[in-house]
């Protein structure tokens, strides 16, 4: 994919702000989501779960269970017919069912179908395991240690030094200069450790699939996922299924934000539905989904930063330990590129540390590992301009990544928006608006890389004129209408005349999952793509029917229209005139596109944060908030705010709530949202946005993803507003009224 | 175990079904009724995707036994539209942009809708409060609180 694909350009669709066309389903209950459907015959599905965190299983007994009235199929590992040669499937495969050992509290050990909920909830009761519970270890700095209990022996990888345990699965580089030589340049050097717990992605909807799979292999899953080409690929490798006998069906999904991006329940549904012959439903409850999905890592993480007192950065050291529960994960890789890429440095070198330990698995969580690389490093400049009683944004201005600046992560920045953001706070009311007695502002930035990937798009153009879009991304938020409204711009057609839909595997060539703030400039380039080319074959319909060469015709306005006075004289066609006759000009006409699609453009956020600490309880109230974000060119403007408002929020709670709480027996403690508190209404004010608009090179319009770059900074507004109103620096997540009330009293 | 035999009013409509005693209302909905536009997102009453009316009053439909639909009148989202006319609610919704992934958005809705009935004219902050038993993980809740003031204002308008 070239990296000039963006022409300046206007817009009569792109930057509007249509009603979403799955609008009204979704504000009448009509709208279907994972656990909206059923199949006749249908069976429950439920999964017996480890309640130790770290055990052998000895046996597992399920023949009383298999005899109740009720019961069609018992499962356990043994049942699952290969075992996949691949690590990474491998591990998903020992994620959804135990093999020798439990990993976590929540770790699936057997599975039962049965014709009521009852039933299974009965036959779940009578299968017995004999564990061996082994000794657990939940921390990550715990689980770097040698004595540390090892969960998987013999995974460490190239680079991982002798003298950390075998739970080190990865450690990574990154940088350039000597960091020794630039803290010698520097009139102030501070180094602070922080941690922050681990959060849930808190998607509404539970996960959820309904499952049927025959003797000959040929199957059908419905399911909510963010990827079901993803999700049938799993299945398949899992089960050994050609992935062609297996269609996926995406339901509407009910939020994911990275934690629908792999399978939890799927293999198990088809294998289910496969022994017993009938379709079965699975569906987790919340706590299965606080136990037994993917939360974010836990991360204990080491920032060194040497700054001149007219705020130049000379040196940066970052040393980031991410916990990413039970198997593989790069979220320490992650972050230690992320941290320190909003800014151009001479002297800097990161070091990512990927560990196992007895929790679920971590999955992606909207810019995964870079939330909490972004809060150290973030509070440290902070305190750096505090102490140097320099504004927090000019340090920031002075240091930004502009085009052409070598990335503390290796690659060199094209155009991007980090300095347009900064400048937009600077200048904006909330920068200089009075606090009053207990408040504090924060301010911060972050990055995301943002990302392409597999893409296919259909496009029919049918005989009444109306046009028909196929996409295998499912809408997490507003992307039907994007598409449409992507196609209507190149057609030259309204809006409403392009109807999108997401299609199952069976209808397009393979498409990533939703992830990587990916849809929008992807999908969306996809669908420009296979407009340009319906126009063509357009083109050459009206060329043929007016009898001159297609090169001498053009599309103008949603319609073909000879080019230049050589051209000859002929009326425009339109789309419609060119569809209606389509039959006798050759067959019906569609455009597709497929496509790797690289040149994402790289995301960069600055928030403005404003709190206030109660010192009697240490409750930190958000009393202001400000989100400032490149946005490339925002397609549909009220849903790139959304998600920037989205993001925000989720940070707001990670930084002040939300946290895995373990007990010392290694189960979680709050599985559930009224422990697990995420924010709620009353606990905020409006969520201001401003979206800077700094084309994305890369995509025809301009387009860069919006989806997880604002999830980045909130962490860090948060508490630099919260130290600078307690007077404190705070360097542990969750700001809980207690950790607050501890820091105040320590003063 | 024997089934109980429950005579309800549904969105208007007379409703006779039969349930289990540990039968939730939600489970009665979605699961017998065919009523899936009511959400579990947790079964425990704190996430209001399951939010609907019993006799004019604002519950959690997991936390009501379907026995205890007895001789009651249900609202559920089902029941805002009239027709193909939508609520105001509803339509300030959709021009707020007030929903993402939308699984939250029965239960605001239902939720909304009472605190109008109750409240023509709310605050922002008493709208803030009214549904802080509605959780919203996509918006942060900007849009949404929009939307129900907006919507408050047109009803007030053409009441």
């Amino acid at each position: 994919m070239p990296k000039d694909e963006f022409t300046p350009r206007t817009f009569s669709v792109v930057g509007t702000r249509p009603l979403r066309p799955d609008g009204i389903d979704k504000v009448t209950g009509r709208a279907r989501y994972g656990a909206d459907i059923s199949a006749p015959g249908m069976l429950t599905g439920m999964v017996l779960r480890s309640p130790h965190a770290h055990a052998r299983i000895c046996s597992i007994d399920t023949s009383v269970a298999a005899a109740m009235p009720g019961v069609k199929a018992v499962i356990t590992r043994a049942d699952f017919p290969v075992h996949p040669e691949n690590n990474g499937t491998a591990d998903v495969l020992d994620n959804c069912m135990a093999d020798k050992k439990a990993l976590y509290d929540g770790h699936a050990v057997a599975a039962v179908a049965a014709s009521s909920r009852r039933a299974a909830l009965d036959a779940l009761a009578t299968i017995k395991v004999v564990y061996e519970v082994l000794p657990h270890v939940l921390d990550v700095d715990e689980a770097m240690k040698l004595d540390a209990p090892i969960l998987h022996k013999g995974r460490k990888q190239e680079g991982v030094p002798a003298d950390v345990s075998d739970n080190v699965l990865t450690r990574t580089e990154y940088g350039h200069g000597d960091p020794e030589i630039g803290f010698q340049m520097a009139d102030l050097v501070i180094e602070r450790q922080f941690k922050t717990a681990a959060t849930h992605q808190g998607y509404i909807e539970p996960h959820s699939c309904l499952a049927t799979l025959g003797s000959d292999g040929q199957g059908d899953l419905w399911v909510c996922t963010q990827g079901h080409y993803m999700a049938r690929n799993t299945c398949a490798e899992i089960l050994g299924l050609d992935s062609g006998c297996l269609r996926v069906t995406p339901s509407e999904i009910g939020g994911g934000f990275g934690g629908k991006t792999t399978v939890f329940l799927e293999p198990t549904a088809l294998l289910l539905s496969q022994k017993s012959g009938r379709p079965v439903k699975m569906t987790m409850t919340r706590e299965e989904v606080f136990r037994a999905s993917g939360p974010t890592a836990s991360t204990s993480i080491d920032i060194k930063i040497g700054m001149t007192k007219d705020g130049t950065i000379t040196a940066a050291k970052g040393d980031y330990r991410y916990q990413n529960g039970a198997y593989e994960a790069m979220n320490g890789t992650l972050g230690a590129m992320t941290g320190f890429a909003p800014y151009d440095l001479d002297h800097v070198n990161t070091v990512g540390w990927d560990v196992v330990t007895n929790r679920p698995k971590a999955a992606a969580y909207r810019a995964p590992g870079a939330p909490m690389a972004a809060f150290a490093v973030e509070s440290v400049i902070d305190e750096l301009a505090y102490k140097l009683g320099l504004d927090p944004i000019e340090v920031r201005l002075k240091n930004a990544a502009r085009e052409g600046t070598k990335s503390a992560y290796g690659p060199t920045y094209p155009a991007i928006g980090l300095e347009a953001t900064l400048k937009a706070a600077k200048s904006h009311p909330h920068w200089s608006a009075p606090l009053g007695e207990n408040q504090g502002r924060g301010v911060a930035c972050g990055f995301w890389f943002n990302f392409g990937g597999d893409t296919c798009v259909s496009l029919m153009v049918n005989p009444d004129g109306t046009v028909s879009l196929s996409e295998g991304n499912p809408d997490i938020g507003g992307s039907r209408a994007a598409m449409s409204m992507m196609a209507a711009e190149e057609l030259g057609i309204p809006m409403e005349r392009v109807r999108t839909i997401i299609a199952d595997t069976a209808a397009l060539g393979q498409n990533e999952v939703t992830d990587g703030s990916r849809v929008t400039f992807a999908v969306g380039l996809a669908t420009i793509k296979a407009a340009r080319h319906a126009i063509q074959i357009m083109v050459e319909r009206a060329a043929m029917t007016w009898g001159i060469d297609p090169e001498a015709v053009e599309w103008v306005d949603g319609a073909a229209q000879p080019a230049g006075p050589n051209a000859g004289k002929h009326p425009p066609m339109s789309l419609a005139e060119i569809a209606a006759i389509a039959s006798n000009t050759g067959g019906p006409i569609s455009g597709h596109f497929e496509v790797n699609a690289e040149g994402a453009g790289v995301s960069f956020g600055t928030h403005i944060a404003d709190t206030e600490v109660d010192p009697e309880t240490g409750a930190v109230k958000i009393i202001r908030y400000t989100v400032f974000q490149d946005a490339g060119k925002a397609v549909h403007p009220s849903f790139v705010e959304g998600q920037l408002q989205g993001g925000a929020v989720q940070g707001i709670g990670w930084a002040l709530n939300e946290e895995y709480i373990y007990g010392k027996d290694g189960t979680l403690q709050n599985a559930g949202f009224l422990d697990y508190r995420i924010p709620v209404a009353s606990d905020l004010p409006m969520i201001d946005t401003a979206i800077l608009e700094i084309p994305n090179p890369g995509h025809p319009y301009g387009v860069r993803g919006v989806g997880e770059t604002g999830i980045v900074p909130p962490l860090a507004a948060v508490a630099n507003s919260v130290s600078r109103a307690a007077g404190v620096r705070m360097t542990s997540l969750p700001m809980s009224p207690p950790k607050v009330l501890a820091a105040l009293k320590k003063m | 175990m024997s089934q109980i035999h429950v005579k309800t009013i549904i969105n208007g409509d007379a409703s006779e079904f039969l349930c289990a005693a540990d039968e939730t209302l939600l489970d009665v909905l979605r699961d017998r009724l065919d009523l899936t536009g009511s959400k579990e997102g947790c079964a425990s009453g704190d996430c209001g995707a399951c939010s609907v009316t019993m006799d004019g009053r604002l519950v959690c439909a997991c936390l009501v036994l379907g026995a205890e639909a007895d001789g009651t009148e249900i609202t559920t989202i089902e029941g805002m539209a009239t027709g193909e006319n939508l609520h105001p609610l509803q339509q300030a919704f959709l021009d707020h942009a007030a929903l993402q992934c939308g699984i939250c958005t029965p239960g605001f809705l239902v939720a909304a809708k009472s605190l109008l009935e109750r409240n023509p004219d709310p605050t922002e902050e008493e709208t803030r409060y009214w549904l802080a038993g509605n959780l919203c993980r996509c918006t942060g809740y900007d849009k949404i609180v929009r939307a129900v003031l907006d919507a408050a204002k047109i009803m007030r308008e053409t009441a």
